[in-house]
Parts: structure tokens; C-alpha cells; sequence
């Protein structure tokens, strides 16, 4: 037996060595790419061939509700009365098929069977082999989410289940795919991003004892992120949400033996957990309504909302209301919105590539991809989006003022990226949600930029994060210092960059708004573009500019990182400059192609801007931009003295934004602790221990007791109880048959 | 059917026990062997269950009937429908896991744990077939006894006291629970039949009187709040195959009285306690998980956790509609495999380190990666992460609970966020954080010891994938058992109507405002 055990193990690990497996992967993975490939391409009849026959078509049992009517399928038939703005894009009718290609299928599932591959044999391939799978599931993935847009852009939509999860009762809860133009948008974003940090983290994990451990989360990561944005239904959306929670919190705490990593990852769950309490609610909810889970029904229904009231915990609510808040609770949490932006900025303890990939391009936009998706409910609500807007903007200024003046170099950039989601959810709160995603389009691209950068220096210092000691590498890293300078220049709004086109359009749109909430979330997102700029500059000074200040031994070890580390950095570079050029408004000259790309899913809103306006706020809020970056530049590299003193003589606000307005410690004071003690001193002492404890063992003990003192029996004590109770059965038995 | 299958799976590990008794006591290896052989052919035996059940009707199936003391009118009358076939099933698995993790757990007496264990088993499973009161009675009380020596022979430090503990709660419950019989049968026309007194009706008066007396018998088994005092001491001082026995099967029981007795037979009486039954369940739930951030033993702590996640359970039950009853029997059937796993993997790794303080763990994973990836599963499914089978049963709870009462769903959700942060809190403890030098060098497991826990694996996901599975079994029994409740014809006791619908009734369906 063992022997047999022994041969094959020794087979196995023999053929994963040798370098025969890689080649029939990567062949496994061209023909699998090719048969989406010719799926895509609609030839019926090598599609209905490799689609998988009956399983894929005949097993959704029951079909789409409402299924077969163009008219109620096609999402953007509701919006029509919202947008088509200027008439310069013909709305098409789109069509929407009910059967799965198998391309998209791959998307998610590549990653998901590269995750149990690399968990399995990862250890075994060895650092020299273990990121191969991971790489070549996650491009080909890219490459189907190509092929996913190339359909949606050809007007196609796809909408079905795979197979049905939960049936119970008038509960029906499927697995199924709906591919729309706001899906495949995502799906470039993450498949994209995704493929180039893990070519990065071949570089930057290098040498680390849990190499294989990491790529098989990162591939668990991108299976759960595409299985969110592809969902047809609120459950799947979920069953993504709390995944990418899952992953994320592996890998804040993926050097686990770290104290302060294990807390941070477990935050970052339980914090997650609070919002996803109100999420979970929102679906139930939105189940008990409408009697399905399916985005489709749901949306096509959602105006019967309008004008009804709901009664939770005796409180009578406007019901679109309570249904989009409920579910925005859940946006908050995952993007880290005041009040539960406090898990993201801990959540820094992973790895580099980490933060790059979940924590500032893809996971935490699942909030704002959430309240894209549910337009169709949250605009009929003009409070909910208000409270968006106000969340988005307060989260906005408070993020970005903490950033001011932070000292480690990935919080400067975590601060930032909660302040830049907030951006986004300005843009859903004012109804300018393809703005919203736009921005969220460029911001994956800079942001993962800054922070590989980020990781670029991290890695050249020897792990060292904290700017103070840093200074002067732009002559040992040229790569990384031209590759960041142009991220936070897209951060900062200059005018043909990616994140110039995409602030614009929000803070237009927050400025055209009718709301006062939007008028209000402008002038902070003005300011705050002020901000962005100044911090984003100061952090770019303080590390690439003036004289080096680490230790000697650092100083030694400088170095730019490996071709596999600088090359994606350029790539992403392309990104942060190009990715807001599909985009760029009419007032530019543009097409502005993106909005109208998204209108179909997520409307427009109505409303006017004259080009000369549109002009003024770009100027202003490139002005303030440039401002910023000027002010940095004498704060930080002519003038070097000047931060230290005005930190000493605003030192109280100082140490306020220093500390990040000590609300993790009023969490810990007024969440954490009283649950804790309740448990402790409450429930366990009191309650559990002498109340009723007391009670129910003090009865026997008591019969006991006086039996004892009675008849003077000292035999077992269980006898004593047994001959009580019995007698004591027989006593009520005999009063109830007299009754 | 003629093959009698149910009386088979009862008497045959029963009979196995006993065939362990002439093996001498120094060959220790037989004794285990043997045992793993006879749980293992059980659950062979069980398979037909599953593969042969009828899902199409509620009626009794695999039934055997035979007069046993005519003179009372007690029969031999065994059948099993949608609500118990899968506990059966459970049942024969975890045996055989329980089998494997004491195969070297346990040390002395080796004999007399397995012939305990399998008469435990033989004793469970009939209590889930059993359809007469009395021979329900019988295997009732007949189930303590083993259960009661596991715990009191090869438990820990302190297991007379838990072990008397544990006894006394349950007698002095189903002592009532015989008063309660003893009614029935004189009330009900002489019969100790299930079924027969289940289809009559009796006054409201009664079916109170009755409905608490069954009452103190399941609700100490579940447990409920405040009954539970019992169980973090028995699952503390019991060996792991104990725990495992009393975390998977013999706690359901309680949850499967209700639904078998209490609301059949007492259904006015189950309709008016309703939202006592929520209130006790909510502070079963909530209380439970707090009380997990207060515990400093990794054994009490999934005890009280088991409180917490019964109270679901019980939540489902009382809340009385078919996503919230079917939602809390799959519950019941993943607390018995995750708790089951938990308690499993405990006992693991307790073989190593002979300590249940939390403080004397950490950065366990870096020593026991494999232990540690798999006890992450466990723990995710025990925090209800969908994909696992832990968010089926907990969703379908919360919504029946929400649509039966808004509030009973809203604070129920808040167990969720607490049981995320004790879960994870155990776990970093245990397996993250700076290595504790008392865990240094343990080995990871063995491949006994995988065997143990990938069964469990497996079925977490499966169920959790592919709840249909096991929910296609239950659907017409708990349509049935509403429509007894109820009394309204099967399809109207799922309450979740359209939005249209619900406009025309708003005020029937949500008028449960506030807390009770």
C-alpha cells in the first residue's frame, strides 16, 4: 500500500518537475481560449458544440422570469425616460441571449481551478514553478473578458443561470451569469489588473516562505471578484462579496505569525461583516418584495416601489429608501466609507501587490459597482442617493485630510484610495453613475500604479515604509520614479491624464445636480482635488527627491526592481495615462464614449451643462490641482522646514490627523471593549454563573438538602434526585388526567 | 417494504457492540478495527436510504409495524420521512468518524468506548425512526446511558460532575416529556401512535400543557436559553468522539422533537408560542455569541457557539414558514457537520497538546498548515461564508425568520456579526499570531486523521454548492408538517408573496413592529 502511495506521489512530483507539464498547460489553456474564441465568434455550429451540450443549456430549470420578452429584458428600457442625452449615439436594442458561452464561463472559473491547483500542488512546483498556473489562467481570462466586451460592444448581452442554487418554497435561487456593458467594464478592470500583479508578485514575493500560498490566493481572489461582477442575482453577488472578504482577509494576514497582520485581516472581516449585516438585510428584503433574487425581474419591477412604505422595528420607512440604504450599507463596508473606512487603512499588513490589486483597484470598487448596479432601485430615491452623496463626500474630505499627513508611505496611499472611492460614490449619489464607474476605470490604473510603485520602493528599501527615511531615490530607481510620477499626476487631475477626465466628469456632474447634497459634495470634491494633488506630490517628494535618509545599510541594498516588477509598472503607466481617453467629454471635443457605452445599464442624468461651464470647473479644478502640487513642491523640496513648523503650531490638529481622529480607539472604547466585558463580566459571572446556575442546580441541590436533613439518607445523590423527580412527574401526571 | 432496513440499522451495531465483548481486552487494534468495520458497514446499510427514498410523498417510508405489548396498545413502529432520513444518515457517518478519532485518543477501556459508541448509535438512529411513543421513549432514555458513560469514564478532569450534570438536565426534561406521553394516551384513545395522535385535535388548554411538557424535554436537548448550562460542561469534559456525537446528533434531537411532536400534535398551541419560542431562540443566539468572546477554553467556546447556532435552529422552526422550517432542518444537518468538524479537529489537535487553553496556542499554521487550511473551512462555514453550507441555512433562516417577524430577521443578523468576530478571534489565536513555543514541532495530520475530517469537507461544500440535494428530501414533509401547523393546504405557508401582494396585506404581514 504504501509503496503503491510512494510510486505515485514520486510520479507526480517527477512530472510537476519537469518542465513537460507547463508546456501541456499552457496548450490546455490556448485550446481552451480558442474554443471561446469560436465561441464568441457565434459559429453556431462549433458553438453549440463546445458549450457542453444540454448541461449548460437545458439544466437552467426555470428559465429567466419574464424570459423571451425583448422589451423586459433589455435593461435599459426603464432609463429610457432618464437619459439620451445630446442624441449622439443612437440607442440600439440590445439583444439578450439565454445561453452561457463557454468563454465566459472561463473567466471565472480559470482562476477558481488555478486556486485549488497551486493550493494542492504549489508547494510541490516550488517557487520556480508555482506562478505559472496562476499567470496563465488569469491572462486567459483577460483574454475571454476581451472577447466578453468585443460581444457587448456588438450589442449582445447574456443573461443566465447555470444551474439552481436553493429551491424552497417560492425561493429560487440560481448560479447564472448576466453579461452587460456595466460586466464587462469590470471585467477588463479586474481581469486585467489581476494578470499584471501576479506577473509583479513573481518579482516582489520572491524568496517568501508562503510563495505558492500567495498565488493561490490571488487566484481565489480573482475567481471571487469575477463571480461577483458577473452575477444575475443578488445571492451570487453576495456569494462574491463575502469570497473577495475571504480572500482579502488570507492575505492582510498572510504573514500571519505577525501579530498586527492576523488583527488586521480579522478587522477587515468583521468590520466588513457590519455593513454586510444591512446587505444581507437589503436582499431579504428585496426578496420578500419582489419575490426573486434575479437582478432582472427585480429591476424591471423596482418603480412598483415607488410611494409604498415599509414598517422595520416600528418604524415606518419610504421603501425604496430603506431598500437602497440597506443595501449601501453593504457599498460601505466593502469600500471602506465612513463609518467603516477603518478596516482599509489596517488592511496595509499584506503584501504590496495585495494592496495594489484588493485594496485599491478592485475589491473595494465593489461598493461602488453595487450601487451602479442597483440604479434602477437607489434612483428612485432621491434621499438614499443624497446619503450617498454625503457619505461620499464627508468620507472624501476626512480621508484626505488624514492623509495629509501620514508618514507611511502604503497608509498615504490607502488614505487616498478611500477618499478617491468616495469620489466615486459622489458621482452615483449625484445619478452620474457611468461617472462614477469612470472614475473607477482610471483609478484602478493609477492607484495600482502608485501602489506597485509603492511596493517598487518598499522592496528597494528593504521593507522599509516610512517616507522619513527615504528621500533622493530617484537616481536608484528611474523606472518607478517616472512610472509614479505620472500615476499621481493622473491623481492629481492634470489635464490629459486618465484621472483628470474622470474627476471632471464627476464634479461636473455634482455641480449640474439639483440637489443641495450634490451642490455641497462639489465644493468639498473641489477642495479636496486641492488636497489630492498636495499629498500625492508630498509623498512623491519626500521619497524621490532631496538627500537619502536611511540608514547606511539601505543605502547599500538600492536597487531598481527586476524587469518582472518594472514591466507591468509601465503597463500600468500606459493605463493611468490612457484609460480616461475613452472617455473624454464633448466639451473637450470628445466623444465622450464611455457614458454612452454605460447609458443602457446605469442611465444618464438629465441634465445641462453649457461647454463654457464645463470649461470653468475644469479650469478650477485643474487650478486647484496644480496648486496643490506647487504647494508641495515649496513645502517639500525648496523649502523643507516649513511642514515641521506648521505641524508645531497646529500641533493639536497635527496629532488629531495624526492619529486619524482617534476613531479606532473610540471603536475599541464603545464597540469592542463593552461586548467583550458584557461576555466577560456579564453573561459569564452573572447570568451564566449564579443566575442560572443558581437556579436550576439549586432546586435539586435544595431537594437534596432537606430530603437529606428529613430522613437522614446519605446514599448516591443522583438517587436522591431521580426518586424526587419522579415522584414529583407522577404528582403533575396525576393532576393532569384529573384536569 | 419488506426488507426490514430501519430495525437492521438500529440492531446491527448494537449486535456489533456486543460482538466486541469476547475480544480480549490487550488486542486493543482488533477492538478498534472491528469497530471501524461494523460503523462502517452501517453506514453501507444506510445508503438505500438515500438512494431509495420517495421524495414525492410526506407518508412514512421504509415502515415496520408490529404489535409489541398488546395489552397497552405499544407497537414496534418504525418509518422514516423527508424531516429524519437524513438524520439517519448523519448519524452513520459521524459514528464512523467518531470511530477513528479515538482510535488512538482513547487509551483505557478501549472495549467498552466502542461497545458505548455503537449502542449510541444504534440507540440514536432509532430514536429518529422511532413512530410509537413508547418504544420513542424508550430509546430516548436508553441513549443517556452510553452517552452518559462516554462522558463520565473517558472524559476530562472534571466529567463526574459534567457527566451528572448532563444526565440530570435531560431527565428531569423527559420525565415531564413521559407525563406529557402518559396524557396523550389516555387522552388520545389508548394508542402511543405518532401519527394517529398527531391527526387529532385536541382543546387549546391541553395542547398548552402538553406543548410545555415536551417543551422541558427538547429545549434542554437543543439547548435553548437558559437551559444550555449543561452543554459547554458536557462538551468540555467529554472525549472528542463524545463531543462530536452530542454536537452533531444528540442536540438535533431536541429540534427534531419539536418538529416531530410538539407541532403536530400541539399545533394551536405551537401557533400561540411563537414568538415566545423567537424571543427565547433570539436570546439563545445573541446571548451565545457573546458569551463565545468571553471564553478562554477552545472546547467551551464551540459549545457556547452551539447554543448561538441552535437558537438559529430553533428560530427556523418557530418561525414556521417554508424557507425558515427547511432553512432550520439544514441547519440542523450543518451545525452536526461543522460543529462536528470543529469538535473533530479539536480532539486533533487536544492529542497533541493535552491543553484546551487558547493562551497555550498560536501561529499554529506555520507547524500544522494543513490542519490549519482545513480548520479555516470549518470556521468559514461556522461564520455562514456562502459556498459553504453554513450561509444556506443561516440565509433561509434569517428570511423565513424576517418574513415571520421584520425584527426576529434583524436581530437574528446580528449573531452573524458576532460570530464572525469569535470565530475569528479563536482562530487567530490558535493558528495565527507569533508562533507559542508549545506548539513547536507538532506534527500535521496523519492520514487517519484526514480521513476524519474530509468527509466533512466534502459535505460542506456539497452543501453548500448544492443545497438542493438535501433540501429536495425535506420539501413535501415540511410542506406537510405546515400544512398540520397551519391548517392552511400545502404552498400557502410560504409567506413571501410579490410586492403587489404584499402592498394589499401590508398591514397583516408587517404589523410586528417592536420588540418584545
Amino acid at each position: 500500500m504504501m509503496d503503491m502511495k510512494r510510486v505515485i506521489q514520486k510520479a507526480i512530483t517527477d512530472y510537476c518537475r519537469s518542465e513537460k507539464w507547463a508546456v501541456f498547460a499552457v496548450i490546455a489553456l490556448l485550446v481552451l481560449a480558442w474554443c471561446g474564441t469560436v465561441c464568441a465568434s457565434g459559429d453556431p455550429g462549433h458553438g453549440e458544440l463546445l458549450v457542453g451540450g444540454g448541461e449548460v443549456h437545458g439544466t437552467a430549470p426555470h428559465g429567466i422570469p419574464g424570459g423571451g420578452e425583448q422589451d423586459e429584458l433589455a435593461h435599459g428600457e426603464h432609463h429610457g425616460d432618464v437619459g439620451h442625452e445630446g442624441g449622439l449615439w443612437t440607442y440600439q436594442k440590445l439583444n439578450t441571449r439565454q445561453e452561457l458561452p463557454f468563454y465566459l464561463l472561463l473567466i471565472p472559473f480559470l482562476p477558481l481551478a488555478s486556486f485549488i491547483f497551486t493550493i494542492l500542488f504549489g508547494k510541490r512546483l516550488g517557487e520556480k514553478h508555482a506562478h505559472w498556473v496562476p499567470i496563465a489562467a488569469v491572462l486567459t481570462s483577460f483574454v475571454c473578458a476581451l472577447i466578453a466586451l468585443k460581444e457587448v460592444m456588438n450589442g449582445n448581452r447574456i443573461n443566465c443561470d447555470l444551474y439552481t442554487l436553493i429551491s424552497s418554497g417560492s425561493l429560487n435561487v440560481s448560479v447564472g451569469f448576466l453579461l452587460d456593458e456595466l460586466t464587462a467594464v469590470m471585467l477588463i478592470v479586474v481581469t486585467s489588473i489581476s494578470s499584471l500583479v501576479h506577473i509583479y508578485s513573481v518579482g516582489y514575493m520572491h524568496g517568501d516562505g508562503g510563495y505558492y500560498r500567495f498565488f493561490s490566493f490571488l487566484s481565489l481572489f480573482t475567481f471571487s471578484m469575477l463571480m461577483l461582477v458577473t452575477g444575475n442575482n443578488f445571492i451570487q453577488l453576495f456569494f462574491g462579496w463575502e469570497a473577495v472578504g475571504l480572500s482579502s482577509y488570507l492575505l492582510i494576514g498572510f504573514w500571519f505569525n505577525k501579530t498586527s497582520a492576523a488583527d488586521a485581516g480579522k478587522k477587515a472581516f468583521i468590520v466588513n461583516r457590519f455593513g454586510d449585516f444591512g446587505f444581507a438585510l437589503g436582499v431579504i428584503l428585496i426578496f420578500l418584495l419582489f419575490g426573486t433574487l434575479h437582478y432582472e425581474p427585480v429591476f424591471s419591477q423596482a418603480t412598483k416601489m415607488v410611494g409604498q412604505s415599509y414598517t422595520l422595528l416600528g418604524m415606518t420607512f419610504d421603501m425604496p429608501t430603506l431598500v437602497a440604504l440597506l443595501l449601501f450599507c453593504g457599498a460601505v463596508g466593502k469600500s471602506a466609507q465612513i463609518p467603516l473606512h477603518v478596516w482599509l487603512p489596517d488592511a496595509m499588513e499584506g503584501p504590496t501587490p495585495v494592496s495594489a490589486l484588493i485594496h485599491a483597484a478592485t475589491m473595494v470598487t465593489a461598493g461602488v459597482f453595487l450601487v451602479a448596479r442597483c440604479n434602477p432601485i437607489f434612483g428612485l430615491s432621491q434621499f438614499a442617493l443624497d446619503v450617498v452623496t454625503v457619505v461620499g463626500a464627508v468620507t472624501c474630505l476626512f480621508a484626505a485630510t488624514i492623509a495629509l499627513v501620514q508618514t507611511d508611505i502604503k497608509r498615504v496611499v490607502a488614505y487616498s484610495t478611500v477618499s478617491q472611492l468616495a469620489y466615486m460614490f459622489i458621482g452615483c449619489g449625484v445619478g452620474a453613475y457611468g461617472a462614477g464607474i469612470f472614475h473607477l476605470f482610471t483609478h484602478a490604473y493609477f492607484k495600482a500604479l502608485l501602489f506597485l510603485g509603492c511596493g517598487s520602493v518598499i522592496h528597494a528599501m528593504s521593507d522599509e515604509q516610512d517616507v522619513k527615511y527615504m528621500g533622493g531615490l530617484k537616481k536608484y530607481l528611474p523606472v518607478t520614479y517616472w512610472t509614479m510620477l505620472l500615476a499621481s499626476l493622473s491623481i492629481s487631475g492634470v489635464p490629459g491624464l486618465a484621472g483628470f477626465f474622470s474627476k471632471d466628469e464627476i464634479l461636473a456632474m455634482s455641480y449640474a445636480s439639483t440637489s443641495g447634497a450634490g451642490k455641497f459634495a462639489w465644493a468639498i470634491g473641489t477642495l479636496v482635488a486641492c488636497m489630492t494633488a498636495f499629498y500625492s506630490f508630498r509623498l512623491f517628494f519626500l521619497t524621490f527627491h532631496g538627500k537619502f535618509r536611511g540608514t547606511e545599510e539601505q543605502r547599500k541594498h538600492l536597487h531598481e526592481s527586476p524587469r518582472n516588477m518594472t514591466i507591468p509598472l509601465c503597463l500600468l503607466a500606459f493605463g493611468a495615462v490612457a484609460s480616461g481617453w475613452v472617455g473624454i467629454p464633448a466639451a473637450l471635443g470628445g466623444g465622450a464614449h464611455w457614458s454612452h457605452f454605460l447609458q443602457p445599464v446605469v442611465g444618464h442624468p438629465a441634465v445641462h451643462l453649457s461647454h463654457a461651464t464645463e470649461w470653468k470647473l475644469m479650469c478650477l479644478s485643474v487650478g486647484v490641482g496644480l496648486f496643490g502640487i506647487a504647494a508641495a513642491y515649496v513645502m517639500y523640496v525648496l523649502k523643507p522646514g516649513v511642514p515641521v513648523r506648521i505641524a508645531a503650531t497646529f500641533s493639536l490638529a497635527y496629532r488629531w490627523l495624526y492619529n486619524k481622529y482617534y476613531v479606532d480607539e473610540l471603536y475599541f472604547a464603545t464597540i469592542v471593549q463593552p461586548t467583550i466585558n458584557i461576555g466577560r463580566k456579564v453573561l459569564v459571572k452573572v447570568t451564566d454563573g449564579i443566575m442560572i446556575e443558581g437556579i436550576v442546580n439549586g432546586i435539586p441541590k435544595s431537594i437534596g438538602v432537606i430530603s437529606g436533613q428529613l430522613r437522614r439518607m446519605q446514599t448516591g445523590r443522583v438517587h436522591h434526585y431521580l426518586a424526587y423527580m419522579a415522584s414529583g412527574a407522577f404528582i403533575i401526571l396525576f393532576w393532569m388526567l384529573k384536569r | 417494504m419488506d426488507f426490514p432496513l430501519l430495525s437492521i440499522l438500529i440492531f446491527f451495531p448494537v449486535l456489533g457492540g456486543l460482538l466486541l465483548l469476547p475480544i480480549s481486552k490487550e488486542k486493543a487494534g482488533v477492538i478498534r478495527g472491528v469497530a471501524l468495520l461494523i460503523s462502517g458497514i452501517e453506514m453501507l446499510i444506510a445508503l438505500p436510504l438515500w438512494f431509495n427514498f420517495d421524495k414525492t410523498t410526506h407518508l412514512m417510508q421504509f415502515v415496520e409495524r408490529k404489535s409489541w405489548i398488546p395489552a397497552w396498545n405499544v407497537e414496534y413502529y418504525l418509518g422514516v420521512d423527508g424531516i429524519s432520513v437524513l438524520f439517519v444518515l448523519l448519524s452513520t457517518l459521524v459514528t464512523v468518524l467518531c470511530v477513528l478519532v479515538s482510535w488512538t485518543a482513547i487509551e483505557t477501556k478501549v472495549k467498552e468506548f466502542f461497545v458505548s459508541l455503537l449502542v449510541l448509535e444504534g440507540a440514536m438512529i432509532g430514536v429518529f425512526c422511532a413512530l410509537d411513543f413508547f418504544l420513542f421513549y424508550i430509546l430516548w432514555e436508553a441513549m443517556l446511558i452510553p452517552m452518559f458513560l462516554i462522558i463520565g469514564v473517558w472524559g476530562g478532569p472534571n466529567r463526574v460532575y459534567a457527566a451528572v450534570k448532563f444526565f440530570l438536565y435531560t431527565l428531569v426534561g423527559s420525565l415531564l416529556m413521559l407525563v406529557g406521553i402518559i396524557t396523550l394516551y389516555f387522552k388520545g384513545g389508548h394508542t402511543f401512535d405518532i401519527l394517529a395522535l398527531a391527526s387529532q385535535s385536541y382543546p387549546l388548554k391541553m395542547q398548552m400543557v402538553l406543548f410545555w411538557a415536551f417543551f422541558a424535554a427538547f429545549a434542554v436537548k437543543v439547548p435553548m436559553w437558559p437551559v444550555h448550562t449543561w452543554l459547554p460542561d458536557a462538551h468540555t469534559e467529554a472525549p472528542a468522539a463524545g463531543s462530536v456525537v452530542l454536537a452533531a446528533i444528540l442536540i438535533k434531537m431536541g429540534a427534531y422533537g419539536f418538529l416531530r411532536f410538539s407541532m403536530p400534535i400541539c399545533p394551536d398551541a405551537a401557533k400561540a408560542m411563537m414568538v415566545p419560542m423567537i424571543v427565547l431562540s433570539l436570546i439563545g443566539i445573541v446571548y451565545g455569541a457573546v458569551i463565545c468572546l468571553a471564553q478562554t477554553d477552545l472546547k467551551r467556546l464551540i459549545a457556547y457557539s452551539s447554543v448561538s447556532h441552535m437558537g438559529y435552529v430553533t428560530l427556523g422552526i418557530f418561525a414556521m414558514n417554508t424557507q425558515s422550517m427547511e432553512g432550520g432542518i439544514l441547519q440542523m444537518i450543518n451545525h452536526g457537520i461543522v460543529t462536528g468538524a470543529l469538535f473533530l479537529s479539536i480532539g486533533i489537535i487536544y492529542e497533541r497538546t493535552h491543553t484546551r487553553v487558547i493562551a497555550d496556542y498560536g501561529g499554529m499554521a506555520s507547524h500544522m498548515p494543513i490542519m490549519a487550511a482545513l480548520f479555516l473551512l470549518f470556521t468559514m462555514a461556522a461564520v455562514g461564508l456562502p459556498g459553504t453550507n453554513g450561509f444556506i441555512g443561516e440565509f433561509m433562516i434569517l428570511l423565513g425568520g424576517f418574513v415571520a417577524r421584520s425584527w426576529a430577521g434583524v436581530v437574528a443578523a446580528t449573531g452573524v456579526i458576532i460570530g464572525a468576530g469569535y470565530m475569528l478571534w479563536l482562530y487567530q489565536r490558535v493558528f495565527f499570531n507569533p508562533v507559542n513555543e508549545k506548539v513547536v514541532g507538532l506534527p500535521d495530520l496523519n492520514n487517519r486523521e484526514l480521513a476524519t475530517l474530509l468527509p466533512m469537507v466534502a459535505l460542506i461544500l456539497w452543501v453548500g454548492l448544492y443545497p438542493n440535494a438535501m433540501l429536495s428530501y425535506m420539501h413535501v414533509s415540511v410542506a406537510h408538517l405546515l400544512e398540520q401547523v397551519t391548517g392552511n393546504p400545502v404552498g400557502t405557508g410560504d409567506a413571501v408573496g410579490s410586492l403587489a401582494a404584499l402592498v394589499g396585506q401590508a398591514g397583516e404581514v408587517i404589523s410586528a413592529g417592536g420588540l418584545h
